[in-house]
C-alpha cells in the first residue's frame, strides 16, 4: 500500500497545495501544465458523472480506478478539491481526505495571515500534513 | 430503482458511440399544481427549463419541465411560441401543472458523454503516478459505478451499475463476444458505425437478463 501524490484545488481551479511521495512515473509535463489537466479532468468527470446517473440523487464522485493505481476525490461544500492517487490496495479514503481537509482549515484557513486562492507556502501546514501522511497505516 | 444494470455503452476506438442501450424505464416524475409565485428558480439551460434553486414538493434541482398543464414543452417554448419562463412570471397564467422529472439525455448528449468518457480515459492514463496503467476501469460515485473494459483493439464496453455490484468483468468479456460474434461477423455490418442488428441486440438482452437475475441472487454480489 502506498500513497502516491496529493492535490489541492480551490475552487477556481488555481492548484493551492501539491505534493508527491512515493511517485514512480513522472508525466513529460511542466508542473502547472499537468495541475492544469487534473483540474480539467476532474471538472469534466464531476459533468460527466452528473449527466450519466441513472438516478436523480445528488452525484458525487468518489473515486476512480486504473489497473495500477486509484485516485481519491474529496469536495467540500465550498468548492476545495482534494485528489489524493494511491494504489489499488487502499480501500477507503474519505477519513484520510476528511483528516487533510481539516489539517487545512485548522493551518491555513486559522491563519489570519494566509491569502485564500494562493499556493500554499505555510511551513506549518506543509509539515503537519507531510507527518499525517508518512504516519498512515497505508503509507509504506 | 431495483435493477442492477441500467445501462451499457459501447465506444469505438475513435471515441464515437456505435451502440447504446437502457435497462430502466420507471423515470421519477412528478406532477403538481402549483400557485403564483412558484417559489423555484427555473432556468433556460441548453434548450430545457432546469430547476435552479428552491426544491419543493420532491422537485430537486436538476430536474427539467416536462409538461404544462398536460402540454408536453419542447425545449424552452411553448406550443405557442412564448418562452415558458415568460409564461411562468405572469400572475394570470396561475394555477398552473406542472410536471418535472430528471432531463432525459438526447442522442446528441449521449454521443457527446461517450466522447468525453473517451478523452477522460486518455488524460487517466496520462496523469498515472506508476507505470504502466491502463485507463479508467471502475468509477464509483455515491449513487452507481461505472466499469469499463477496452479490447486490445480499443473498443471501450461500459456498462453502469448500481453502487452494490463489485465485479462486472464476466458480463463485459461476455458483452466482447456478442460483440465479435453478431456484429463484425455481420457481413452488412461497417465498422466503427453504430450497431444496428437485431440478434446483437437480442443477445444483449439476454445478457443483462442473466446477469441480472445471478446478480440479484447473490453472485457477484460482496
Amino acid at each position: 500500500m502506498t500513497i502516491y501524490n496529493l492535490y489541492i484545488f480551490d475552487r477556481f481551479g488555481t492548484c493551492l497545495y501539491y505534493h508527491d511521495w512515493q511517485r514512480r512515473k513522472f508525466s513529460n509535463l511542466p508542473k502547472d501544465e499537468e495541475q492544469k489537466l487534473m483540474y480539467g479532468m476532474i471538472f469534466s468527470i464531476k459533468s460527466f458523472v452528473t449527466r450519466m446517473s441513472p438516478t436523480d440523487s445528488k452525484d458525487l464522485f468518489v473515486n476512480y480506478r486504473t489497473n495500477n493505481y486509484k485516485l481519491n476525490y474529496f469536495e467540500t461544500p465550498t468548492g476545495l478539491r482534494i485528489i489524493l492517487n494511491t494504489d489499488l490496495n487502499v480501500a477507503k479514503c474519505d477519513d484520510y481526505l476528511r483528516s487533510i481537509y481539516k489539517i487545512y482549515v485548522d493551518c491555513v484557513v486559522k491563519n489570519p495571515l494566509t491569502k485564500l486562492g494562493e499556493p500554499i507556502e505555510n511551513e506549518l501546514f506543509v509539515n503537519t500534513l507531510n507527518t499525517y501522511i508518512q504516519n498512515l497505516p497505508v503509507y509504506y | 430503482m431495483n435493477s442492477y444494470i441500467s445501462s451499457v455503452y459501447l465506444i469505438n476506438k475513435a471515441g464515437g458511440l456505435v451502440y447504446q442501450r437502457d435497462n430502466w424505464v420507471n423515470e421519477v416524475e412528478i406532477e403538481k399544481t402549483f400557485g403564483y409565485p412558484l417559489g423555484m428558480v427555473l432556468k433556460e439551460v441548453d434548450d430545457k427549463v432546469i430547476v435552479t434553486f428552491g426544491e419543493k414538493d420532491g422537485v430537486k434541482v436538476g430536474y427539467s419541465l416536462l409538461s404544462i398543464n398536460g402540454q408536453i414543452t419542447n425545449g424552452k417554448l411553448l406550443a405557442d411560441g412564448t418562452p415558458i419562463l415568460k409564461h411562468l412570471n405572469n400572475e394570470s397564467n396561475f394555477p398552473v401543472s406542472l410536471k418535472f422529472g430528471k432531463p432525459r439525455l438526447s442522442t446528441n448528449e449521449r454521443i457527446m458523454l461517450a466522447s468525453m468518457f473517451h478523452s477522460l480515459f486518455a488524460i487517466s492514463c496520462k496523469l498515472s503516478p506508476v507505470e504502466k496503467s491502463s485507463g479508467i476501469e471502475i468509477m464509483e460515485t455515491n449513487s452507481f459505478k461505472l466499469h469499463c473494459f477496452q479490447s486490445i483493439t480499443g473498443v471501450k464496453f461500459l456498462v453502469l451499475t448500481n453502487t452494490k455490484v463489485s465485479n462486472m468483468d464476466v458480463f463485459l468479456k461476455k458483452m466482447y463476444e456478442i460483440y465479435s460474434d453478431f456484429a463484425l461477423k455481420n457481413p452488412f455490418y461497417s465498422l466503427e458505425m453504430p450497431i444496428r442488428c437485431d440478434l446483437f441486440d437480442n443477445a444483449l438482452q439476454k445478457l443483462i437478463e442473466q446477469t441480472e437475475k445471478s446478480l440479484s441472487h447473490g453472485q457477484g454480489v460482496t
